[in-house]
């Protein structure tokens, strides 16, 4: 199924995410299920199974990652089903000393502060990948969707280390 | 303006104004509302109260429902049962700490929880049931009518198995169900209908027995959960039995009987009550034949509770974080539930938000007021797209994967209605079945997570391991209720599960309770499905019509002919009363409709926004 044909909105890695929304509700009034509750058994399960499609392109379209991938198998590309290994030896360097970071943040004198750095650190990095994965998405050649779709596997990287460093900081906190 | 796909259902009496209600099935009190000129309100029952006490007592040729249950609640603790909602949908083992805590006989059937009561052994089931039929019997009195529906209120952290065990109670009360709704939500509704306001609220809900803490946002009459969090196991009868913790240190009596736990009870919460507005309270309690005396300050009751109100205020945080939101971005608070008077609640809440919390509807009224609204809603006396609730599932559903690791299908606080898949291969060379273990909960070993369902997919072709693909689905409809289909991609075969909690009740077991019910051993268990399929008929006829008069041009000359020839088969068998051939010609109909069905959805999907500026939305 085609997400961006579903929300009638051009098929672009940047996406007006206020209008996604807002036609995002507005399917949702025609199809949810409590718009049917005095239609026949067939027309409900009808309306759980549109809304369920409705709810997922939606939670895929939102979020960069999700919509890059869906936009790169649109072209034919899927990155969960290829194999390709992937080698960046810098990357993967990088990686590394990251998690080692993370793995001295509870023997630091000042927890908060480390977490703040490379928070930002994180930030930072994610940003520009994405910026990078605007831009070889936009190009809609099969070279740069390649690099798209390293791209990707690297920012995946970076979302990881995200959600474990959130998850630290909650364990300080509580 | 909408599209008018859902109007054939609604069009059998358009202007005929139905009866609703909003049922708040609350651990101490059960409410029920409904909205008359515009207006939710509670109904007052025969006792001139809207509070119903949701105690149920058992006596050798009778059951008593309320008030006159509580009344017999020390004298005839044993049989007169209290908390039910407490273990709805549980386990028998589930439910061995509450064994101290409660007076009445908990005991296993069958792996689930039950009581022994004079009256027999009876389940969590049929007792909520009898509060339920107590409840619609209060408002069919007063609106001078059958309910058409009803919406029925459960915190939003109970699961699969709690949500089952509700619905199987209203079916017993003879209610139909229209939609179960996370209290919470309830609230936010009947707030925000109120005021027009717009932005993010939080729902602080301090219930008897459960806590519950949820994040909407509001805008343009769409209710959207954002994260729901909370505690099923922590609410203001913990309150209670601090306070009785601290009785019990004073009077030196480490052992209470039943009755004795009953009256301590009664005076901690008498206790609790009255420090809302005093500062000191003096309390007496019989021991030992001779009368107790002594006083607890407003500041040593918050020193008990203090570590129960940080609980709660731990979730916050927590479920602001799901909500990739911080406390600032929420405009206001919602108090939920009659714990929250507790003035520590509320200064603990205030403090942690920023905000003062809305207090302005009953606390314990707010959730029903906000059932009945959308009981009304969704019985089609609203104009609908007027207001629309989107909902998340409260706790993750998963499959067990080897190592008896948990892979999450569905991650907590996504949107529903909701279906995914996940592809698994065979593990064995020449495998032929496949064992499917559904577990809901955020643990990432199986067995910290709630078992929800186990089936098997058989007839898989014997291929070398991992040749085979199958294909696991899962969908959660808009109450929250899970199914899970699993399929084998080459060969097509299938196997699904509604998913019956394993402490659920089956369709079977209700149909024999209803039957076994004396409330329901007059009416003609068979006169009622025909009822129900000719219904059903009746509505597909219309579906149908409607549709072809519409949209005929989706459909080819053959498709056609074959299409209005079984409707004149269905509306011949609608006029007998051979409920068997009325369903087979129903599912006749569909099997030959269903792509019709499909086409039409998918050119009303790309009517609905092509041609449109969004600001017409």
């Amino acid at each position: 199924m085609n997400y961006f044909q579903l929300f009638n909105l051009p098929a672009k890695f940047d996406l007006d995410l206020t209008e996604l929304g807002s036609r995002y509700l507005k399917l949702q009034k025609q199809f949810h299920p409590d718009q049917h509750s005095s239609g026949s058994e067939r027309d409900k399960l009808l309306a759980v199974q549109q809304t369920a499609n409705i709810n997922d392109a939606y939670h895929s379209l939102k979020q960069p990652l999700m919509r890059a991938e869906h936009l790169l198998a649109l072209r034919g590309l899927k990155i969960s089903h290829e194999q390709r290994s992937f080698t960046d030896p810098l990357f993967l360097m990088q990686q590394m000393e990251l998690r080692e970071q993370l793995a001295e943040i509870d023997q630091s004198a000042d927890p908060d502060a480390v977490i703040d750095t490379i928070e930002r650190q994180l930030q930072q990095q994610k940003k520009q990948l994405l910026q990078q994965l605007a831009t070889a998405l936009d190009s809609e050649t099969a070279e740069q969707d390649q690099q798209a779709a390293d791209l990707i596997r690297k920012l995946k990287f970076f979302f990881k280390l995200q959600q474990e460093l959130e998850l630290i900081e909650q364990q300080l906190q509580d | 303006m909408l599209l008018q796909i859902a109007e054939p259902g609604q069009s059998a009496a358009p202007h005929q104004h139905k009866l609703a209600a909003g049922i708040d099935l609350g651990t101490t009190n059960s409410l029920v509302a409904t909205v008359r000129s515009g207006e939710a309100k509670t109904l007052i029952n025969s006792q001139g109260r809207d509070m119903l006490p949701s105690v149920v007592r058992y006596t050798a040729d009778s059951v008593v429902v309320g008030d006159a249950a509580m009344a017999s609640a020390v004298n005839d603790a044993e049989n007169t049962i209290v908390s039910v909602k407490r273990l709805m949908g549980k386990g028998y083992n589930e439910t061995l700490a509450l064994k101290d805590k409660v007076p009445y006989q908990l005991i296993d059937q069958q792996g689930l929880v039950a009581i022994n009561t004079v009256q027999g052994v009876k389940n969590p089931v049929e007792v909520s049931a009898e509060i339920l039929a107590t409840l619609a019997n209060t408002a069919s009195e007063t609106l001078g009518g059958e309910l058409n529906g009803v919406v029925i209120t459960v915190p939003a952290y109970f699961d699969d198995a709690q949500r089952q065990a509700t619905k199987d109670a209203a079916k017993l009360a003879g209610l139909n169900v229209m939609r179960l709704l996370n209290e919470p939500t309830a609230a936010a509704l009947a707030y925000g209908l109120d005021s027009g306001q717009e932005g993010v609220i939080a729902v602080y809900d301090l219930g008897g027995g459960t806590f519950d803490i949820s994040i909407l946002r509001l805008r343009r009459g769409v209710f959207e959960v954002l994260a729901t969090g909370g505690d099923s196991a922590l609410g203001g009868d913990d309150f209670d039995h601090a306070i009785v913790g601290y009785l019990q240190q004073h009077t030196g009596e480490a052992e209470l009987s039943h009755q004795a736990m009953r009256q301590y009870l009664t005076t901690a919460r008498s206790i609790k009550e009255q420090l809302t507005d005093s500062d000191m309270v003096n309390f007496s309690l019989p021991v030992a034949g001779s009368q107790f005396s002594g006083t607890l300050s407003k500041t040593e009751f918050e020193q008990l509770v203090a570590p129960l109100v940080k609980k709660t205020i731990r979730a916050c945080r927590q479920v602001l974080r799901d909500a990739g939101l911080t406390s600032d971005e929420i405009v206001k608070v919602v108090m939920v539930g009659g714990s929250t008077r507790v003035p520590l609640v509320r200064t603990e809440v205030a403090t942690f938000f920023a905000t003062e919390p809305l207090t302005s509807i009953d606390p314990d009224k707010v959730v029903a007021i906000g059932a009945a609204i959308q009981a009304n809603v969704l019985v089609g006396n609203k104009a609908d797209g007027d207001t629309l609730l989107l909902d998340v599932i409260p706790l993750s559903l998963g499959l067990e994967t080897m190592g008896g690791l948990t892979e999450k299908i569905i991650p907590r606080n996504t949107v529903i209605p909701v279906a995914r898949a996940q592809e698994f291969t065979t593990f064995k060379d020449g495998q032929t079945a496949m064992a499917l273990h559904v577990v809901q909960g955020e643990r990432e070993l199986v067995e910290d997570c709630r078992s929800l369902a186990r089936f098997e997919l058989r007839g898989i072709p014997p291929l070398p391991a991992g040749g085979a693909h199958i294909r696991v689905t899962f969908q959660v409809d808009a109450d929250g209720l899970l199914s899970v289909t699993a399929q084998e991609k080459s060969t097509g075969v299938q196997a699904n599960i509604q998913v019956k909690p394993s402490y659920g009740l089956s369709d079977d077991q209700v149909a024999t309770m209803l039957k076994g019910s004396m409330q329901y051993a007059r009416q003609d268990m068979q006169l009622r499905l025909l009822r129900e399929q000719q219904v059903e008929a009746e509505r597909v006829l219309e579906a149908v019509s409607q549709a072809l008069k519409a949209d005929a041009a989706l459909l080819s000359a053959q498709e056609l002919t074959n299409i209005n020839q079984a409707l004149t088969t269905l509306a011949e068998v609608k006029q007998g009363d051979d409920t068997a051939a009325i369903k087979a010609a129903i599912e006749h109909t569909n099997t030959l409709t269903d792509d019709f069905a499909a086409r039409r959805m998918d050119q009303s999907i790309r009517n609905a926004l092509t041609g449109h500026n969004v600001d017409e939305v």
